[in-house]
């Protein structure tokens, strides 16, 4: 009888090792004259054990984790023989608490089996929305989308249903689906992991939303630094135009929609949507005036939907389970789930699909276990590069989109991103300012030149703390940025400066404000 | 212009809808840059002035306008792999190959920036071609070189 055996084929667990630890085992099979078959699977996002291998034994999937191949001496004799005997023997998958006290929707499928496999996708409950979806009126379709409540995951939380009723009502010979995978934040890797591992379920999302709004026409904007979630996705798309699940006539029905990959260039400011647009067509990155809304006049000035990755995959999921079952999950106005990315120096990271509400606290602790590095945490930031640094103060923050805005922080795209005591926050601030300086589109001159001022000032502060002027200057050059920036990106890069400061004055040579 | 590989990339994407940054990708990965006698003719296949396409072309970090290095190799300096040492792996990758980080061009390594390979639970990382490898201390970046250098 045939071994099967799933392991990882995802960039951290390949970055892990994982590759390595297939050939050992083909090695060891073909020596004993076993038959195997690895399946590549995604991975769950459990990354601090990876690389995993998992099976079925005695009608359970069972774990095996943190599996380098230059400990896998006599390892397949022992999964033939007895895997529970082996020393990182998990259990049953689906019961290690890490994974059961998750509310998984969206990465429900993630790490089950070969993610380009199509049969595999409808096996799991794939493409049940997309039927769905062309079984109802595009309005109907919409309002679905309106009554979940989902709003966009791509930072700004925007209502999807609000902007494809703009995109539905427009008039026009064309419009376009545009998925934004730019996924440029330092600490998220969640778009990457759905690409990776449940390709298939972002092209459906992308399928209901062209037949809900009347678009025939699809473009992934991919960052350049994910091939491995480009070859994911091109293999998915082939696999999909083949089986008539995109392309004319999709799911035999009467509507057309088909997608293409499109690779960034190494630009941060192009995650930013209407600078995505001008990318897409085949400009600089430079962020429009709005408006126009690119839902009225976007890609190639057509009416356009652009959201998140995981935005159009929880349409899939909406449209599979009613709007009803999707709005019962979450808190607030943040309903559905919330994808956080344990990142940085954490002990147990990688991605967990929790409700909205929970504390920071919890989840960098009970679920990402404190720092890797086994020193006290001293600061958070969350929601990306943009995003404030929290102190210990703050831990006990809900996530959700409106408790984040009112303490002058944001959830963003759900990046949590862990600093051990070692920290030095100064050279954090001013990495924030550097980062505006190499990624600014040049349009307004706060951003393009606060930023670059940002950097000296810090540098003068650090010098000299003494220099109270210096002090003061940061703060107007982060007032300036704030009021006179187009985009986020000039806006918010003073909140991590500003926090840093606020939280951490030691660091900069400073005494604490008195609060 | 010389080299007819440039032509090919030039008439594979001409005709489509914003063509120009999949044009220049395939050049860039034809030849390992984008030449600057290739713009002339990429300006007027697209019907764009030749400052419009060096615009572009000078936008994005990804694109090259000289040769590169034999090898090239990108170290995350990203805020996630910051809280694992990313400073001091790139301390030390700068010290033990003799090239500053963002400040080479032609010769035997390029050491480059990046911001954000989409490990972030598991850094350092870095990125050598198309394979990205995690948790990367000192030794292990010594093992990555040599590795690279045997393979070449
Ligand atoms: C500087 C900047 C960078 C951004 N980067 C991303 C990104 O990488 N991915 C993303 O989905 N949204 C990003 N956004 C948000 C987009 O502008 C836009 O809100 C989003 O694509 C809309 O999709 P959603 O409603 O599904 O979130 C960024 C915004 C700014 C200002
Ligand atoms: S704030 Fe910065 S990135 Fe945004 S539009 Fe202005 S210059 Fe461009």
């Amino acid at each position: 009888m045939t071994l099967s055996l799933y392991i990882s084929g995802d960039t951290t667990a390949r970055a892990l090792g994982a590759d390595a630890l297939v050939a050992v085992l083909e090695v060891q099979a073909a020596a004993a004259d076993v038959p195997l078959n690895i399946i590549r699977s995604g991975s769950r996002g459990a990354f601090w054990l990876e690389p995993m291998l998992e099976m079925d034994w005695q009608g359970k999937r069972i774990g095996i984790g943190e599996l380098m191949a230059s400990d896998a001496e006599g390892l397949l004799a022992t999964l033939l023989d007895n895997p529970e005997s082996h020393p990182n023997y998990l259990g049953e998958v689906a019961e290690l608490p890490w994974f059961a006290n998750q509310h998984r929707l969206t990465f429900a499928r993630a790490g089950e089996g070969d993610p380009i496999d199509l049969n595999t996708y409808r096996a799991l409950g794939g493409l049940q929305g997309l039927e769905r979806a062309l079984s109802l009126t595009p309005d109907a379709v919409v309002e679905e989308i309106t009554d979940s409540g989902l709003r966009g995951r791509g930072g700004a939380a925007f209502p999807a249903g609000i902007k494809w009723r703009t995109v539905l009502g427009a008039e026009a010979d064309q419009k376009y689906i545009v998925c934004n995978a730019d996924e440029g934040d330092s600490g998220t890797f969640a778009d990457r992991l759905l690409m990776e591992s449940d390709p298939f379920q972002l092209l459906e999302g992308m399928a209901i939303a062209g037949i809900a709004v009347g678009a025939t026409q699809g473009y992934i904007y991919l960052r350049s630094e994910y091939p491995r979630a480009q070859l994911m996705l091109n293999e998915a798309i082939d696999a999909a135009r083949l089986a008539g699940v995109l392309g004319e006539r999709v799911l035999g029905s009467d509507k057309s929609f088909d997608i293409e990959v499109r690779l960034g260039a190494g630009a941060y400011i192009c995650g930013e949507e209407t600078a995505l647009l001008d990318s897409l067509e085949g400009k600089r990155g430079m962020v429009r005036a709005k408006p126009p809304l690119p839902a009225l006049e976007g890609l190639f000035g057509k009416p356009t939907v652009v959201n998140n990755v995981l935005t159009l995959a929880a349409a899939s999921t909406v449209l599979a389970e009613g709007a009803a079952a999707y709005q019962a999950h979450g808190t607030g106005r943040s309903r559905g789930t919330l994808t956080v990315q344990l990142a940085g120096n954490i002990a147990r990271g990688g991605l967990i699909e929790v409700p909205y509400g929970i504390s920071l606290r919890e989840i960098v602790f009970d679920w990402g276990g404190g720092t890797r590095s086994g020193r006290p945490v001293r600061a958070i930031q969350v929601g990306g590069p943009l995003g404030a640094y929290l102190p210990e103060a703050q831990w006990d923050l809900p996530l959700d989109y409106e408790a984040f805005a009112q303490a002058g922080a944001m959830l963003g795209h759900g990046g949590v991103v862990v600093f051990d005591d070692t920290i030095d926050m100064a050279a954090q601030a001013r990495f924030a300012m550097a980062f505006c300086v190499a990624e600014s589109c040049g349009k307004c001159t706060p951003c393009r030149m606060g930023s670059i001022r940002g950097v000296e000032v810090i540098d003068k502060l650090v010098a000299n703390p003494a220099d109270t002027a210096q002090k003061i200057l940061l703060e107007d050059l982060c007032d300036t940025m704030e009021h006179g920036s187009l985009c986020a990106m000039g806006g918010l890069t003073p909140s991590p400066v500003r926090s840093a400061l606020r939280y951490f004055p030691e660091d900069f040579g400073l005494a604490a404000e008195a609060s | 212009m010389n080299d007819i590989r440039i032509e090919e990339c030039i008439s594979r994407y001409r005709d489509v809808p914003g063509g120009l940054l999949p044009m220049l990708h395939s050049i860039q990965h034809a030849l390992g840059y984008v030449p600057a006698d290739a713009v002339p003719a990429i300006a007027t296949a697209i019907n764009r002035s030749r400052a419009e396409v060096h615009g572009v072309l000078s936008f994005y970090h990804d694109f090259r306008e000289t040769p590169p290095a034999r090898h090239t190799v990108q170290i995350c300096v990203s805020e996630a792999c910051q809280a694992n040492g990313a400073d001091a792996l790139k301390a030390h990758a700068e010290a033990s190959l003799g090239v500053a980080v963002g400040h080479s061009s032609g010769g035997d390594v390029a050491l480059e920036p990046v911001y954000c390979l989409g490990n972030c639970a598991c850094g350092p990382s870095v990125r050598i071609g198309d394979a990205v490898h995690a948790r990367v201390d000192a030794d292990q970046f010594d093992a990555l070189m040599a590795a690279m250098r045997q393979e070449a």
